[in-house]
């Protein structure tokens, strides 16, 4: 396959945007920060890479607003992972001669519009008559489980929530940048045992746009290339009710294509960012993408382990959980994944960062999509 | 009407008379928890689906808890949710009743209490 790059990347307006804004402006508001950012002119997009629970067709309104007409075109929706399948089906597309210059956005105002109206739950008669909070009980039904299996603690889980918020107090453009304590979040009120409210993702507008080409392209662009080094997609279910293991997510096997792909292990991942929706998502990943053994991602980020000046550099924006989380996160592990191998971080810049994991999940642990993003140095 | 079990699923090669979910709810509204069978796999499943080889059968309403949370909705009493897999080898989500939310237990024994809307578990005796 031929080797791609991203070439530029930009976050919309973020938390709580002004009366009256669409997911498409945010789409398109990010999509021309993007495009800037890589010094790519909007008519040189011929292939658009979009989703948005609110905009069941994204692609043809992204195409429309910002008149582009496209000869390639794809709208896959696997929920928050759905922005790091793009960059999968983009380097196919680029591969194939389908397209050259691939734009991939995400747009969402659920703040501004309410959850309920944003994320329109499907009907399933199995589960209806039980009414599960979704798609937080879900997450609260694998956390249980993980802690009857392996005794994972609620205060492991709160580490995770901690960590966020210290990484989010360096991010200027983060929602949530107040001191936040282990004892805070065990005393939040519960939504659905095990999981509080600072278990909990944010509740946020915000969207996000890439830009990916080829490599010698993006050689030409006016930002550093990152490139894609390696990626690997799976599904294991739709209905947490269907999913086979709930302490095993299918990130087993996309972190495995992934890693196969790009010639790398866990060992080599600078910066990881890992889909934060709930404070139990980060554990499992962790686990599953191999950076500790099965049940042992609780005692791995005691200790302040992923906080700023742990070992581990983890959700360095802050994550879902303190920086931003508009529905669909994903998006956004791409931007930060690219602004810290650039060396644009700031003052949460992860020193020498080289090869960054970036690691989306969509649905209700279903759908999980890994990338592994590199600097010129790393490719060889 | 439903009357027998071991009556194969159709639908994937012929009009459907009979959705899988209403057929699910005419076995429960007979006090019968059914599932499918798959003779191919020698597996149960769950939820019922369209597919080929696929058998009803009528579950013993005997399971364990897989997994539990209690929903903490504002202005609600807190409920149960729970995922129960049932002896024949097959997971659904309920909820346990009978005890406290917090009370479900992983690991516990549970019986499908008959009557009601949809099936629901109680602790078993």
């Amino acid at each position: 396959m031929t080797r791609v790059a991203i070439a530029g990347v930009a976050e919309s307006d973020l938390g709580a945007v002004a009366e009256g804004t669409t997911p498409v402006d945010l789409m398109a508001q990010a999509s021309l920060r993007a495009l800037a950012d890589a010094g790519i002119a909007a008519p040189e997009v011929d292939g658009l890479f979009a989703a948005s629970t609110q905009l069941p067709m994204a692609t043809l309104n992204l195409g429309e607003y910002l008149r582009i007409a496209p000869r390639y075109s794809d709208a896959t929706q696997v929920g928050g992972s759905s922005f790091v399948a793009h960059l999968q089906h983009a380097r196919a597309a680029i591969s194939a001669g389908l397209c050259e210059v691939a734009l991939i956005a995400y747009g969402s105002t659920q703040r501004l519009v309410g959850r309920a109206g944003a994320s329109v739950q499907e009907i399933d008669p199995y589960e209806k008559p039980y009414a599960p909070m979704l798609p937080v009980s879900a997450y609260a039904l694998a956390a249980a489980r993980h802690m009857h299996e392996f005794g994972t603690t609620r205060e492991q889980l709160a580490e995770v929530a901690v960590a966020a918020r210290a990484w989010a107090a360096l991010n200027p453009k983060a929602f949530k940048r107040d001191p936040l304590s282990i004892a805070d979040v065990l005393g939040a009120p519960m939504v659905s045992d095990p999981l509080g409210v600072r278990d909990c993702c944010l509740v946020t507008d915000g969207g996000g746009a890439a830009v990916v080409t080829s490599l010698e392209r993006a050689r030409a662009a006016r930002t550093a290339p990152v490139a894609l080094l390696g990626a690997g997609e799976a599904h294991s279910h739709r209905h947490i009710s269907s999913m086979p293991d709930l302490t095993r997510t299918a990130a087993v096997d996309s972190g495995r294509r992934a890693f196969e792909a790009a010639g790398l292990g866990p060992s080599d991942v600078d910066v990881l960012e890992l889909y934060d929706a709930f404070t139990i998502t980060p554990l499992l990943f962790l686990e599953d993408l191999g950076f500790c053994a099965k049940g042992e991602g609780g005692a791995f980020v005691e200790g302040g382990r992923i906080a700023p000046g742990g070992e581990v550099a983890l959700n360095t924006n802050g994550g879902g959980l303190s920086y931003c989380h508009p529905g669909m996160y994903g998006l956004l592990l791409i931007v930060e994944a690219v602004r810290q191998l650039r060396g644009e971080a700031g003052e949460r810049q992860v020193a020498g960062a080289e090869v960054a994991l970036v690691h989306g999940n969509g649905g209700v642990l279903s759908s999980q999509c890994t990338a592994i993003l590199g600097t010129e140095a790393t490719l060889r | 009407m439903v009357s027998k079990t071991n009556i194969p699923s159709r639908g994937y090669d012929c009009h459907m008379d009979e959705s899988p979910a209403a057929r699910f709810a005419a076995f429960w509204n007979e006090g019968r928890l059914a599932y499918q069978w798959d003779s191919a796999t020698g597996s149960a499943v769950f939820y019922p689906r369209v597919g080929e080889g696929l058998e009803w059968r009528v579950s013993g309403g005997a399971g364990t808890v897989y997994a539990t949370t209690v929903l903490r909705r504002r202005d609600e009493e807190p409920a149960n949710l729970a995922l129960i897999d049932l002896d024949e080898g097959f997971r659904m989500m309920s909820r346990v009743e009978g005890i406290a939310p917090e009370a479900v237990a992983i690991g516990m024994r549970v019986r499908v209490r008959a009557g009601g809307e949809a099936p629901v578990f109680e602790p078993a005796a």
